[in-house]
């Protein structure tokens, strides 16, 4: 941001008379829309050439950080390598042309994608059937909620209206609850950080919907006692639910249908590799046990019996049906459930298998090479991420805010900071199994550094970044006036 | 053996194995119980070569046919220039998370500024967020906002010229989030007004959606319905497809609380279905209600000009058990395509390409009522899609139109067809498909 | 550090009532100020609203947190503090002076419910 120019927005770039683009000469009878139709002012959109455009949004990507400039040991993000070979096939026109709604035998090639990532994440979770409709994780959570729900009011049971969430879990758990008109229960975590069994009893009887669960949990660690969890729970008549958000270790080591989960979503852009995106498009595919699956929402894929693929959409016209869920207009991000399913055709089943040990390895790698310098809470083996509780040495004030900031200086992305909330200082470290031994080592000498700064030149890592295109954000003033239009930047200046 | 996604050799594991203490990958996983490990080979496929990759896609891709596209009905083949998957595809973007660290994330932050202020001068309403999942879901979440915000009232009502896809996801969120839905009759394809006055009077409104043009190509006369809204305490909801507001009476002039609908017709290609991107704007007295994230400006310590994730308050994660929405993302790689797309396309370009659309659509509408086989099922007007009613068998038609390499439309009804042009459809493609229906 | 100051009603939700006749001004602790940081927003009831005791009726925001407000009385809103509007960070200057609204009290009995000064005092420090 240091040439001026490119901190601008395209609309101060904008050059009335000038265009960016071109379009076929209209060759067909010109029809006037009507006056009483149409708008009385154009939308002020920005008028620029094309390379004026190209240049505005190639300077703005240098602004950011993405997994292909430098590790990101975003906790709970599994922000892996997304391959490009993945890009390659999404971007395919064959399958970028086709119309969701063309008739069957027109798109058997993507069915077929469809289908078989549908039963290859059966396999990898050992469910009995997905939907890869949802277009992200708390989307998934939502669509699986519902299943549950639908699952107990087909059977007339309406009096589970509760949700059991531990007080580790994601945010996004008990807001998906509250959405799907669910209450929420908390049960306790131990001194271990693992739930408590003793606190979850009480909780347990028929007015309980489900339980969940994301294993590992948020601080990485492993439930073990899942296998009583998940008896305790089916015993009252309840269901287990899996936020696979945390799936990844779990490639290769153990499947949530295996520890007694009836329902779960997984995150593709986690696991599977898809990107991101600075935020989006996800997918987030929601498996059940096999007498659920008439739960899952439609539209879904199937396979006929002479190797033909069809899809089954069962619109409902105008009155709720319990077994007719409908999540989004179509078969959800297809472009990303390409990339999944290059991912795992890629990977295969001799590869796939090592995902979850190698990311295990990582980090607990850097928690046993750092845990002198930082607070660790809870000892003990991790499985993909585990959370420091800000540095050792408390004499200092710099926070875990400070810290996070100050790793930008040095080329990396910051950890997830303040979350699990069970720590005043949480930093949560999530490498990916495709981080090799030596980034690493750059990453615990940096970590390493940034300790000793904060005893010896505490004011440098207070005032972190110095190196980033701009130094920390006023957000309470973002937050007090909010303007959050250029239209809104123009009145503003007026003023 | 070495694997080109993993970059561990033996002496690293061994090396990293001492550090932390045991002596095997799987001592790592020693917590697990031994009752739910999975010891088996997961039964997928080999590992394949890069080579073997493309091959096996070539031939998926092969396995589609590839059609001239007449269909719509809420999916558009509009034209994708060449800027944009290149700029979109700029690892910088697509590898990045969501903005959370706002000082290296300017770029992200920057475009998702762009894209509220391009939907908002499009919608012609004050307000919008970064994007929500579709136009299906930005309705439903519309539904679910106008609910929460009336104290009392528990009830929408939604005309059943809504597009029945996005009435199913409505009906969906609706039926768990204990919300009402009544239908509004529709007359000669379009919203009863008398209807929806009838059941306004009737109390306990919440919220009205409508859709513009609606599922039937119908563009409404929303003439008087907010202000009947207003005059119950309901907010209005219009869902409208964004590119054809370059040249549409906004949702913003129609006088809505709440503007939705999918941004998939701003050059995003159809993909299959996905991924889009919905929008959802609003009056800025409702900024805080809105669901969904959102950039705002602000400073850096230093007083530079710089954007913001904002009004985080509002957002499930803080809200937990008290939010009406949990969408904690946007599709943020769609709202950079198509604010690339606006940004080239421009105040002229976006009109010129919505004029094609729209003079293409009349001239095909003519000319298939000019064939004798067709009459137009109803007798308002429409903007690039339309319904035709075919004195014949529509299915064989369609098949035929398929063998022929074109996608005749979309089948809305026994013997009704609905047909969609935008501006990739040539004068010439548009003649082969009425010679091929004459053929027939 | 927080003050409690004297004369006031408090509630376990960190809300105070400033009883004046049968008028009662609402607002937020000052101890409640400090625990939310700068307040960024302040959501009101309207004017002729109806309040009910352990009823929300608002929510205070700062950058990372929302609290709702929850009313310790039952009442009609007679006035809101329109100035919070344009300036929401006058809670954390001065949160008694600037109380957020102000109820004509239908059921004075229900100040007996909430705590004095020194009690609430007590009651924040064991939260």
């Amino acid at each position: 941001m240091n040439n001026k120019l490119y901190g601008n927005l395209i609309f101060e770039l904008s050059h009335p008379g000038t265009c960016g683009y071109s379009l076929p000469n209209n060759r067909f009878p010109h029809h006037e829309v009507p006056a009483e139709m149409r708008r009385a002012n154009d939308a002020e959109l920005p008028e620029c050439d094309e390379m004026t455009v190209v240049r505005h949004y190639t300077n703005h990507s240098a602004n950011n950080f993405g997994v292909n400039n430098g590790f990101y040991p975003l906790g709970s993000c599994t922000m892996k390598y997304n391959p490009v070979i993945n890009e390659e096939v999404a971007m395919m026109p064959q399958f970028q042309n086709l119309h969701p709604l063309q008739p069957d035998y027109t798109c058997q090639g993507a069915l077929e994608v469809y289908y078989n990532l549908q039963k290859a994440l059966c396999e990898l979770t050992g469910l009995a059937e997905f939907t890869i409709n949802p277009c992200a994780g708390a989307h998934g959570e939502l669509t699986g909620l519902m299943a549950i729900r639908s699952y107990h009011q087909a059977r007339g049971d309406h009096k589970r209206v509760k949700v059991i969430v531990p007080d580790s879990a994601h945010g996004t758990n008990p807001a998906s609850a509250a959405v799907c008109g669910l209450e929420i229960v908390e049960v306790k975590s131990t001194a271990n950080g693992l739930v408590d069994v003793e606190d979850l009893k009480p909780l347990l009887g028929d007015d309980i919907a489900a339980m969940m669960m994301t294993n590992p949990n948020t601080l990485g660690l492993f439930e073990k006692e899942i296998p009583e969890i998940a008896e305790l729970v089916h015993a009252c008549g309840g269901l287990m639910y899996y936020d696979g958000a945390n799936l990844n270790p779990m490639l290769g080591a153990s499947r949530p249908g295996d520890m007694g989960f009836d329902v779960m979503h997984i995150n593709l852009h986690k696991t599977f590799s898809t990107p991101h995106g600075g935020g989006g498009p996800g997918s987030g595919p929601v498996g059940v046990r096999a007498d659920m699956v008439q739960f899952l929402p439609k539209p879904t894929v199937k396979k006929l019996d002479d190797g033909s693929f069809t899809l089954v959409n069962d619109l409902q016209d105008g009155t709720y049906d319990v077994t007719r869920n409908h999540i989004g207009a179509f078969l959800g991000n297809f472009a990303v459930i390409l990339r999944a399913y290059t991912y795992i055709l890629t990977l295969g089943r001799e590869n796939i298998k090592m995902v979850g040990p190698l990311a295990t390895l990582n980090a607990n790698y850097i928690k046993e090479s750092l845990k002198d310098v930082y607070e660790l809470p809870i000892p003990g083996v991790c499985k993909h991420e585990f959370v420091f509780d800000g540095l050792k040495d408390k004499s200092t004030d710099v926070t875990t805010m400070d810290v996070a900031k100050r790793l930008l200086d040095y080329g990396y992305h910051a950890p997830t900071i303040y979350f699990p909330l069970l720590f005043h200082q949480s930093l949560m470290i999530e490498p990916t199994e495709n981080e090799s031994k030596q980034t690493i080592d750059g990453f615990i000498e940096v970590m390493r550094k940034i300790a000793d700064e904060a005893k010896n030149t505490p004011e440098l890592v207070k005032t972190a970044p110095h190196n980033a295109p701009i130094t920390r954000v006023d957000d309470v003033l973002a937050a007090m006036h909010p303007i959050t239009t250029y239209r809104m930047i123009v009145n503003d200046d007026k003023q | 053996m070495a694997y080109k996604y993993f970059p561990h050799t033996e002496a690293d594991i061994q090396a990293m194995l001492a550090r932390i203490g045991v002596t095997s990958l799987d001592e790592l996983f020693s917590d697990v119980p031994e009752c739910i490990r999975f010891r088996k080979e997961y039964d997928l496929p080999e590992a394949k070569s890069e080579l073997e990759i493309r091959e096996l896609f070539a031939r998926l891709a092969g396995s589609n046919k590839q059609l001239t596209c007449f269909a719509g009905a809420g999916v558009y083949d509009h034209y994708t220039p060449a800027v944009i998957p290149s700029i979109v595809e700029r690892s910088e973007f697509l590898t990045s998370y969501t903005p959370y660290q706002a000082e290296i994330s300017q770029g992200t932050l920057h475009y998702i500024f762009e894209f509220q202020s391009m939907m908002a001068e499009l919608t012609g309403m004050a307000i919008s967020n970064a994007s929500m999942y579709d136009g299906t879901t930005a309705t439903a979440e519309a539904v679910l906002m106008a609910n929460a915000a009336a104290k009392k009232a528990n009830k929408v009502l939604v005309s059943s010229t809504i597009d029945p896809r996005t009435l199913n996801v409505i009906l969906t969120y609706a039926h768990f989030h204990g919300v009402e839905i009544e239908l509004i009759n529709a007359v000669d394809g379009a919203t009863d007004l008398n209807d929806m006055q009838a059941r306004l009077d009737a109390g306990g409104v919440a919220g009205v959606v409508m859709q513009q043009p609606n599922r039937y190509g119908v563009v409404e006369d929303f003439t008087g319905v907010a202000d009947a809204c207003h005059a119950k305490k309901a907010m209005f909801v219009i869902n409208s497809v964004a590119a054809d507001l370059a040249l549409l009476r906004t949702p913003g002039e129609w006088g809505a609380d709440i503007a939705v609908g999918d941004v998939q017709s701003l050059g995003v290609p159809m993909s299959f279905g996905g991924p889009y991107a919905g929008y959802m704007c609003c009056t800025e007295k409702l900024i805080r209600k809105l669901p969904g994230r959102i950039v705002g400006r602000t400073k850096d310590t230093e007083g530079r000009r710089c954007f913001v994730l904002t009004l985080q308050a509002r957002e499930q994660h803080i809200r937990r058990e008290k939010a009406t929405s949990n969408i904690c993302s946007n599709q943020s790689l769609m709202a950079l395509w198509v604010t690339i797309y606006m940004s080239l396309m421009g105040k002229q370009g976006v009109k010129d390409a919505a004029q094609l659309s729209y003079d293409g659509a009349h001239y095909l509408q003519e000319q298939l009522l000019a064939t004798g086989r067709f009459t137009a099922t109803f007798s308002r007007p429409f903007f690039n899609e339309f319904c035709v009613d075919f004195n014949g068998d529509v299915d064989a038609l369609q098949k035929h139109l398929i063998d022929n390499g074109v996608l005749g439309g979309v089948k809305v009804d026994a013997n009704t067809i609905m047909f969609a042009v935008t501006e990739r459809r040539s004068k010439e493609e548009i003649d082969r498909l009425v010679e091929l229906i004459k053929q027939f | 550090m927080a003050t409690f100051q004297e004369g006031l009603y408090y509630s376990e939700t960190h809300e105070y009532v400033k009883v004046e006749g049968n008028v009662a001004y609402i607002g937020i602790s000052d101890y409640a100020q400090h625990a939310l940081g700068t307040v960024v927003y302040v959501d009101m009831p309207e004017v002729d609203d109806e309040v009910e005791a352990g009823e929300e009726f608002g929510a205070v925001e700062s950058v990372k947190a929302a609290s709702d407000l929850i009313s310790p009385v039952s009442g009609t809103v007679v006035e809101i503090n329109e100035a919070l509007e344009d300036e929401p960070g006058l809670v954390n200057k001065d949160a008694f002076a600037n109380w957020i609204i102000k109820v004509e009290l239908s059921d004075p009995s229900q100040l007996d419910n909430l705590m004095d000064a020194k009690a609430y005092e007590e009651f924040c420090a064991n939260e």
